[in-house]
C-alpha cells in the first residue's frame, strides 16, 4: 500500500505538520481528506446556482431584463423532472452563463443579478 | 439403467454444471487476475471441507427467449465448509455465467444458504462478482435483492456476515455488503457504486474511471464502505481467515479462546512509546501491541479515518476490541468519519460479546465549518450512544489528553465504563490548559502590565493544578492511576473479574440511534 509506506517514511523523517486546537499546537500528520477540503464560501443571493446536476431546457430571461421575485428564470431538467428555477429577489439580470440544451454540474453559476 | 450408469449420468451432469460459463469465459476471468467462483471458495475454506448445494438449480427466466437458455447453477455457487475448523456458510457469484447477474433462482440460492446460516447459527460469507440485476427477469430480480437485504438485516447482530467484493457490485446490489459486518476489497478487482461511470457521463457529462469512482482504495480510504483492503485475492483470503479466528460463531457465544501469550516486550516497550508532552505524536498501535498477546493486532479500516484506530487483539487468549485515538494523525481528534468508525465497531463488539478496551488520548473534536455542516453533532453522538448502550465489559485507559466532550465520549465512567485507569501522564480536564487559562483568567491577563507573561504564568498554574489524573481520581471518575507498564495486568484482571458481567437495560423494541 503506497500511502502507508509514504506515511512510514514520513514517520521516520518526522515530517509532522501542526494542527491548532483550542490554542494548542499539536504535531501530527494530516489526512488527504483534511488537506483536500474546500474552503467555505458564504452563499451569494445574487448568484443562482444549479442545485442538482442536469440540463437547461428553457431560458426565459436575458441580460438587462428586470425580474420580480417569483418570476420563472429557466428550467433545469434533472432526473427526468423539469425544475422551474424561480427568482428569489426583485432585480436586474447581469449575466446568463448557460445556453438552452447545456448540461450543468451541481453548484454551477447559472445567472447573476446586478 | 443400473447404478453404474446412473452414477455416470450424475457425474456427467455435475461436469456440465461445474463448467460454469465455459472455458472461454473462465479464461477471460483469469486474464484480468480474477479467480473463478469455486476457486475462491476453495481458497478460503479448509482443504476438502467444501460441500456444495443446489448445483442443479435452473434459472427462472421465461421472457425474451430466456427459457431456451441453460445457465449452470444460475451463476452462483453455494455451500458450507470450514475455516481453520470453524463452520461457515458461503456463496460466490460466478461472473462467467451471464455476468453473475442476479435472477430469481440465483437469489433463491443465496436466500437459502442465508436461512441455513441463521438456523445453524454460523457465519455467512458472500463473494460478490456480478453485473447486477438480470434485466430479462424484471421485477423478480428486484424481489431477489429485496429478500437478501431483509435477511441481511434480520441476521445483523445474530451471525457474523462477511462480504467479499471480487468484481463489480453495482446498483442496488451494493446494499447487501453495506448491510453486513465486514466488507473486504481488493485493489483493481473490486468496484462498488450506485450509479456507474456511464450513467454519470450521460447525465452529468463528468468523466471518471470505475477505479476512481468506486475502486477498492476509494472505499477503503474515502467512503469507509470497506473494512479490509488487500492487493491480491490471496491476501484478501488470508485476512478473512485471520478475522474469523477473532470472532464468535454467533451472538450467543464468545470467541474461542487461544493459548495465552505475552506481548513482544522488546519490540514494543510501553515505557518508551509515549512522549510526556501532550503535543507530541506517537503511533498508538505500538501501545496496543505492547499490551496484547504476542503483539498481534488485526486492524480494521486501516486507511479510513486514520485518526482513530479500531481492531481485534487478544489479551490472556481472549478476544477484545480496541478503540484508540491516534495522535499520529490529526492529533487523534474525533470527527465525523472517526465517530462513525468507532460507533459501528463498538456496536459490533457489543452484539458479539467482545469486551472493549478504549485507549484515550485526544484533544477533543475537530473544529471547522466543514465538520459542523457535515453533521459532527449527529455523527459524534453515535459514539456516546454506542458506548452507553454497550453492555460488554468496558475497560478504559486514559493515557494522556482527555479534554472536554472527548473525555466523556471515549468510554468514561459516566457512559458506564466498568474499569477506568489513568496513567500519571493523563490530563483530564474540561479543556486544554491554554484554552482554559485564557477564559478563566481573561480579566487578570487583560489588566496585567505584561499580559503575555501573565498568560504564560496562568497556563502554568492551570497545568499544575488541573492537567493531571488526580482531580478526576479524587471524584472517583478514575478508578486507579497506574504506571503504563501495569496496563496489561490491569486489563487482564478486569477481564477476569467481569467474565460474568450482566447488565439489565430498559425493555424496549430498539433505540433510535443518531444514524
Amino acid at each position: 500500500m503506497a500511502d502507508i509506506k509514504d506515511l512510514q517514511q514520513d514517520i521516520k523523517k518526522e515530517q509532522y505538520k501542526s494542527l491548532l486546537i483550542e490554542n494548542i499546537k499539536y504535531r501530527t500528520f494530516l489526512t488527504k481528506k483534511y488537506q483536500d477540503k474546500k474552503p467555505y464560501t458564504p452563499k451569494d443571493i445574487k448568484k443562482i446556482t444549479a442545485f442538482i446536476p442536469g440540463t437547461i431546457t428553457n431560458i426565459y430571461i436575458a441580460p438587462k431584463k428586470k425580474v420580480k421575485a417569483g418570476d420563472k428564470l429557466l428550467v433545469l431538467e434533472a432526473m427526468k423532472m423539469r425544475n422551474d428555477i424561480i427568482s428569489p429577489i426583485d432585480g436586474t439580470i447581469k449575466g446568463v452563463f448557460v445556453k438552452e440544451g447545456e448540461k450543468v454540474t451541481k453548484e454551477k453559476i447559472l445567472i447573476e443579478f446586478n | 439403467m443400473g447404478l453404474k450408469q446412473k452414477t455416470a449420468d450424475l457425474k456427467k451432469r455435475m461436469r456440465e454444471a461445474i463448467k460454469g460459463g465455459g472455458s472461454e469465459a473462465i479464461e477471460k476471468q483469469k486474464a484480468i487476475g480474477k479467480k473463478t467462483a469455486r476457486e475462491r471458495i476453495l481458497s478460503i475454506l479448509d482443504t476438502k471441507s467444501f460441500h456444495e448445494y443446489d448445483l442443479f438449480v435452473e434459472h427462472a427466466g421465461r421472457d425474451f427467449d430466456m427459457d431456451k437458455k441453460y445457465l449452470p447453477g444460475d451463476g452462483v455457487v453455494t455451500g458450507t465448509g470450514n475455516i481453520s475448523g470453524y463452520p461457515v456458510c458461503i456463496y460466490a457469484q460466478d461472473f462467467t455465467v451471464a455476468g453473475g447477474s442476479l435472477g430469481w433462482a440465483h437469489a433463491g440460492k443465496i436466500i437459502k444458504i442465508m436461512d441455513h446460516a441463521m438456523k445453524l447459527k454460523i457465519p455467512i460469507i458472500g463473494i460478490n462478482d456480478s453485473g447486477g440485476a438480470r434485466i430479462q427477469e424484471g421485477v423478480n430480480a428486484l424481489a431477489g435483492y429485496g429478500e437478501i437485504f431483509y435477511r441481511n438485516t434480520q441476521a445483523s447482530g445474530v451471525i457474523p456476515q462477511i462480504s467479499v467484493i471480487l468484481g463489480p457490485c453495482a446498483g442496488g446490489a451494493v446494499y447487501s455488503p453495506a448491510l453486513t459486518d465486514f466488507v473486504f476489497v481488493v485493489e483493481n478487482v473490486s468496484k462498488m457504486f450506485i450509479t456507474g461511470p456511464e450513467v454519470i457521463k450521460t447525465v452529468l457529462g463528468e468523466d471518471i474511471s470505475m477505479e476512481e469512482l468506486g475502486g477498492a482504495r476509494v472505499h477503503a480510504e474515502i467512503t469507509g464502505s470497506a473494512h479490509f483492503f488487500a492487493e491480491s485475492e490471496e491476501e484478501c483470503f488470508d485476512q478473512i481467515k485471520q478475522l474469523i479466528s477473532f470472532i464468535p460463531w454467533n451472538n450467543d457465544k464468545k470467541a474461542d479462546p487461544f493459548p495465552k501469550k505475552p506481548p513482544k516486550a522488546r519490540q514494543f516497550n510501553i515505557d518508551e512509546i509515549i512522549p510526556a508532552d501532550p503535543r507530541q505524536p506517537y503511533d498508538v498501535r505500538d501501545v496496543i501491541k505492547s499490551i496484547c498477546d504476542d503483539s498481534e493486532f488485526l486492524e480494521i479500516q486501516e486507511l479510513f479515518a486514520a485518526n482513530l484506530i479500531i481492531g481485534f487483539a487478544r489479551i490472556s487468549g481472549q478476544t477484545v476490541g480496541f478503540v484508540a485515538n491516534q495522535p499520529l494523525v490529526l492529533a487523534g481528534v474525533l470527527d465525523v468519519d472517526s465517530s462513525d468508525k468507532a460507533a459501528r465497531f463498538i456496536r459490533y463488539c457489543d452484539a458479539f460479546n467482545i469486551p472493549l478496551v478504549t485507549l484515550v488520548d485526544l484533544p477533543g473534536y475537530l473544529p471547522g465549518i466543514d465538520q459542523e455542516h457535515a453533521g459532527v453533532i449527529r455523527h459524534g453522538a453515535k459514539v456516546l450512544y454506542a458506548y452507553s448502550e454497550a453492555t460488554v465489559p468496558k475497560i478504559t485507559v486514559i493515557m494522556r489528553k482527555a479534554y472536554g466532550g472527548g473525555y466523556i465520549a471515549m468510554c468514561s465512567h459516566h457512559l458506564r465504563a466498568d474499569f477506568v485507569c489513568a496513567w500519571p501522564t493523563a490530563e483530564i480536564a474540561v479543556m486544554g490548559p491554554e484554552g482554559a487559562a485564557n477564559i478563566i483568567f481573561r480579566n487578570e491577563i487583560k489588566n496585567s502590565e505584561n499580559p503575555e507573561e501573565m498568560r504564560k504564568q496562568k497556563i502554568k498554574e492551570y497545568k499544575v493544578k488541573f492537567a493531571n489524573p488526580y482531580v478526576a481520581a479524587a471524584y472517583g471518575y478514575v478508578d486507579a492511576v497506574i504506571e503504563p507498564k501495569e496496563t496489561r495486568n490491569f486489563i487482564v484482571h478486569a477481564l477476569e473479574v467481569s467474565s460474568l458481567k450482566l447488565e439489565v437495560t430498559p425493555r424496549k423494541k430498539h433505540g433510535i440511534p443518531p444514524f
